[in-house]
């Protein structure tokens, strides 16, 4: 499935070193033609024969007018079989949320919305393999409070969330989710949680939380550098993510996914197949992409990033079909390696059968059930190996970051 | 590249010809008439020095403490001598190196031969420069050695400070005739009746000896070469007696091999003899010899008293030693006193940044060696630094100097490990005694620190410092001093105003920051030179460091035990910031021996999990991921604790002042 992006946002968040533009018109219908084209011309050089999910990255992709959603999904339905049921999540901002605006993305084919800023991909997820149940929209909200959402500038005001939220439930039930973030500056324990208290009264099944990154070149990064702004210590946000964690769990939460957590099967197909290594394909400006192409040495998994600026971009679409910047053929060690990083942040983990897709020949037991990095660290308690495949611990997860080097050696002596 | 600093000339020099542009200049009878090239330290034309009998020669230094003068004086002296030509340029010419230039100091000695007409007779006089700090205090009193009196310049404004009073007890010792000068009369706030009232008492010259002058101006410093001329005394030694040549100086060139700077005690030596060196028993045959100018001039001979240089098929410099005796094949002489090999005082650790830089910097020390003599080489090796070497060096500010030549001249950036000081054991296991060969044995490596229970006492090495301040910082420097396990040896006020202190230091309580605390607590007023002191008892201990209960060799260091808890907790402290957490807590102490006595904890690592991972940013994530996954492979490792390179780095590197 393509994956289209909406570069333009009506202002920079301060956390945010996303590839965005805030033009003050934006020539959608030169924009919505680029975007067709490019996800024609990618979905043909892939050769997939059905799409398993479209998301709507960005940018603010819900500043895009419902008619260039329609056309793109009419696109990808005519480049390939997408079915009834193919998850089309959008990104969504809770001021560009109208009902009407909301009911028109619908109409369009939308039937999952994120409304919100942080979550970009501009991706198809493009899978020959069987369909899964289409999931919802997602809402991406920022916090709850005014306060901290002006420290983050953001257009709205906690009550245009919560409106936001409540409108978008009506329109896409059981297929709503909202983000929020935490380990903000001068957020204390009791604060955030506050702030999950408030976000269970409202979210629907889907909640995505992110620890606040203070990606370098940002105006709230400089901020907090330059020691304005204090920010909570590492201590404490262990401890705010261990209490989202037991309080969503508690709300009938399953956390599958190092950020996400959804409950009566609400997972988010798309995002999913991303930590499953699953094939994407980007389209629009600064996407990004994995998938296979049939090339000189049989099939090979590609690693392809769009063009960054839209300008360019869009010149490359309109003379060769695609804005294509780079091409790179990811070796079986790159593949596997990618499918530690990812598969490892879900509660499935990487799966034997997942293991034997890319590595048919050494298995995941060989590999890590025998003494090295893994064994240790399945030793101490980080790591669990058994029937089902390889995953964190809980413990685990949250140090994740501080086991994959360890697990990336081992791979690399094979 | 400037190697040893004899390469092109860079200032209007000359020799004394009967070029039109020089004939106002005083010539020495018997030079040979032919323009020389200016820019050619190597003319055809070969000098006659036989006109230059021990009567008409003067041979002398100047020494000052640091910006006193001594460059500028020397720069006007050439000058007036007609050796160098006047012009605006002769800033600091006997010192060639950058790093000379820009501390303005004086590393590599140069010296000169100046022609001067006094009273209707032509004079030799030597100008025989010397380094400007003790560090290289042995090299001082090889040169002044060569000399028989000397100019002790002293700025009219700050007064006699620290190396003053160095330089000038040894000159005193040596017997030297002392002119004293006080420079920089035309400064505003010049004060030469206090300095000559400070030459007074500290030197007991009389005051009406001084000589003031302004070497910037040339005020009066005519004076000071009639002085010399009057003053200090010709050479004693004979032309008929053997040859008996010191060597004070030596550099390499690259083309010629060593040039050797020599001062002849008698005899004579010329083209084609040949000659053998009392210290290594080598024997070599002359191939030139001359005089400085301050470049190399060929000439005839040199004979009893004159100073110049030889050049004899020698390699390298350590076949040239300061204070090495030259005499004639089959003619041994009675060596001159005072021979001793360079003892390096401080040591340091060198590594390459990366160690892919190795060769390069392998070459670039082989070739600033060439040059330096004293500095000693051993190949080491760190666990977490990689391949290296254990470099010794006279003093600080020779280790310094060495560092910024690696970095100037041969663009080499390294991490230099904070400075030790050789420890010595007196040994009463006989089992060691007899595994040594000896009962003494020097200590560089803690690693070869030998257990208490077969010592019978450790000795540290000691400086005699002096200090010269002004006496409001007396209390601060005091305290400063005590806390450095200094014993106060003397107190002299030298005027109204400004205060010598001698104090008994163990050295290594100055190679690191010492004279930064002196120069800040005293707002840059205080002074400070030392000399060697010898070795004494001191209450030695090794303290370890554990991680987790494991010791980190390299960061094992022997100290003197009333200094182990502070500098145990302050590196325990360090290292708790630079260790990056861990999967588990880890317990960073000091111990000495089985005894605990510092700790810090560092908490293990209870969230590091990066927020968003979706598809758009998985290619700069698994850069950063094989990054981290590399550098694991280059961790030191203590126990199950992942030390980074950077981390050892950080700790061992030395603290730069500046």
């Amino acid at each position: 499935g393509p994956c289209p992006q909406w570069p333009y946002c009506r202002k920079r968040c301060s956390y945010c070193n996303f590839n965005t533009y805030v033009v003050p018109a934006v020539d959608e219908a030169a924009l919505r033609a680029c975007l067709v084209r490019e996800a024609q011309t990618l979905l043909r050089l892939s050769q997939v024969h059905s799409v398993t999910s479209v998301f709507f990255g960005g940018g603010t992709p819900s500043l895009a007018s419902p008619s260039t959603v329609a056309a793109v999904l009419e696109a990808v339905a005519g480049a390939a079989h997408l079915p009834d049921g193919a998850e089309v999540t959008l990104e969504a901002n809770p001021s560009s949320t109208s009902t009407s605006r909301l009911a028109g993305f619908r109409a369009a084919g939308v039937n999952r919305l994120s409304i919100g800023v942080q979550v970009r991909g501009a991706l198809l997820a493009a899978a020959p393999a069987a369909a899964h149940d289409p999931t919802v929209t997602v809402l991406p909200l920022q916090s709850l409070d005014d306060a901290e959402l002006r420290m983050l500038g953001r257009e709205h005001t906690a009550a245009e969330a919560q409106k936001a939220v409540e409108v978008a439930r009506g329109l896409f039930p059981g297929r709503t989710s909202i983000d929020l973030l935490f380990g903000l500056p001068r957020q204390s324990r009791d604060a955030w949680a506050q702030q999950l208290e408030a976000a269970l009264r409202l979210c629907d099944d889907h909640i995505s939380l992110y620890q606040l990154t203070l990606e370098r070149g940002t105006a709230l990064a400089a901020q907090v550098h330059g020691g304005a702004l204090p920010v909570p210590s590492q201590d404490v946000l262990a401890d705010m993510y261990q209490i989202a964690r037991t309080v969503l769990v508690a709300a009938g939460f399953r956390h599958y996914e190092v950020s996400n957590f959804a409950r009566k099967g609400a997972l988010s197909t798309h995002n999913l197949s991303y930590w499953r290594a699953d094939q994407y394909i980007g389209v629009g400006p600064g996407a990004h992409g994995r998938f296979m192409l049939w090339g000189e040495g049989g099939w090979s998994r590609e690693a392809r990033v769009q063009t960054l600026e839209p300008v360019a971009w869009m010149q490359e679409v309109r003379s060769q079909g695609h804005g294509t910047r780079s091409r790179v053929v990811l070796s079986l060690l790159e593949q596997l390696e990618e499918l530690l990083t990812l598969g490892l942040r879900t509660d499935e983990g990487v799966t034997h059968e997942r293991w034997g897709h890319f590595s048919p020949q050494l298995s995941l037991q060989a590999m890590f059930g025998e003494p090295g990095e893994a064994w240790a660290l399945q030793q101490e308690g980080w790591l669990v190996l058994d029937s089902s495949g390889l995953r964190c611990t809980w413990a685990g997860l949250a140090v994740l970051d501080s086991l994959l080097p360890d697990l990336l050696c081992q791979l690399q002596r094979v | 590249m400037a190697l040893a600093g004899r390469a092109a000339l860079r200032w209007g020099a000359r020799l004394p010809s009967p070029c039109p542009a020089a004939a106002l200049l005083c010539r020495p009878a018997g030079l040979p008439a032919a323009c020389q090239r200016p820019y050619s330290s190597r003319g055809k034309e070969i000098l006659d020095m036989s006109t230059y009998p021990v009567e008409s020669i003067r041979n002398f230094s100047i020494i000052a403490h640091v910006d006193h003068g001594k460059s500028t004086l020397a720069d006007r002296l050439l000058e007036i001598t007609g050796t160098i030509s006047k012009t605006d340029r002769n800033k600091q010419v006997l010192d060639k190196l950058q790093v000379e230039r820009e501390r303005g100091i004086t590393v590599k000695a140069q010296s000169a031969s100046l022609f001067y007409n006094h009273e209707g007779i032509n004079y030799l006089l030597n100008l025989i420069d010397t380094p400007g700090h003790v560090d290289f205090s042995y090299e001082v009193s090889r040169s002044l050695s060569a000399c028989q009196g000397v100019i002790l310049v002293v700025d009219a404004n700050e007064g006699i400070q620290a190396q003053t009073v160095a330089n000038f007890y040894l000159a005193f010792e040596a017997q030297l005739s002392i002119i004293p000068v006080i420079n920089k009369i035309d400064l505003k706030n010049a004060d030469p009746e206090r300095v000559e009232k400070q030459i007074e008492k500290l030197f007991d010259i009389p005051t009406d000896e001084c000589i003031r002058i302004s070497a910037k101006q040339g005020t009066n410093v005519e004076k000071v070469l009639q002085k010399i001329i009057e003053k200090i005394p010709p050479p004693q030694c004979n032309t008929a007696d053997p040859l008996k040549a010191l060597v004070f100086d030596s550099t390499f060139d690259h083309y010629r091999g060593v040039i050797a700077n020599i001062a002849l005690f008698g005899g004579e030596i010329a083209k084609g003899q040949k000659i053998v060196s009392a210290h290594t028993q080598k024997r070599y045959e002359v191939n030139e010899v001359g005089i400085l100018t301050p470049n190399e001039q060929p000439t005839h001979k040199l004979y009893a008293g004159q100073v110049g240089y030889l050049i004899a098929g020698m390699k390298e410099v350590t076949e040239a030693q300061i204070g090495d005796t030259l005499f004639l094949y089959k003619q041994p002489v009675e060596p001159l006193p005072g021979f001793k090999s360079a003892k390096p005082m401080v040591f340091a650790g060198m590594y390459p940044i990366d160690q892919t830089e190795y060769n390069n910097l392998k070459s670039a020390l082989e070739r600033l060696t060439l040059n330096d003599s004293s500095v000693t080489v051993h190949r080491d090796s760190s666990l977490a630094l990689g391949a290296g070497w254990r470099l010794g060096f006279l003093g600080l500010l020779h280790m310094e100097v060495f560092n910024q030549r690696l970095e100037q001249e041969y663009n080499m950036s390294v991490i230099l490990t904070a400075p030790t000081v050789p420890y010595k054991a007196v040994l009463s296991s006989a089992k060691l005694i007899k595994e040594y060969g000896k009962d003494q044995i020097t200590i560089i490596n803690p690693a070869q620190f030998p257990d208490k229970l077969s010592v019978s006492e450790y000795l540290e090495p000691t400086v005699l410092g002096t200090i010269v301040t002004p006496h409001e910082y007396i209390g601060k420097i005091i305290t400063l001093c005590q806390d450095r396990r200094a014993v106060q040896k003397d107190m002299l006020y030298i005027d109204e105003n400004r205060v010598m202190l001698k104090y008994l230091f163990p050295l290594n309580e100055i190679v690191v920051d010492f004279y930064d605390a002196l120069k800040s607590l005293s707002s840059g007023y205080a002074s400070f030179d030392y000399e060697d002191a010898g070795y004494q008892s001191a209450d030695l201990i090794k303290m370890d460091i554990l991680l987790n209960g494991n010791p980190v060799e390299e960061l094992a260091t022997v100290i003197h035990k009333d200094k182990a808890y502070a500098a145990g907790k302050l590196l325990c402290e360090r290292l708790k910031e630079t260790i990056p957490r861990q999967l588990f807590e880890i317990a960073i102490q000091a111990a000495i021996g089985k005894k605990i006595i510092a700790r810090e904890t560092l908490k293990a690592y209870r969230k590091n999990v990066v927020a968003k991972c979706y598809g758009g940013d998985i290619t700069r994530r698994m850069k950063l991921l094989k990054r981290q996954a590399e550098g694991k492979r280059l961790m030191r490792k203590i126990g199950n604790v992942e030390v980074p390179r950077d981390a050892f780095i950080r700790i061992l590197k030395r603290e730069t002042d500046k």
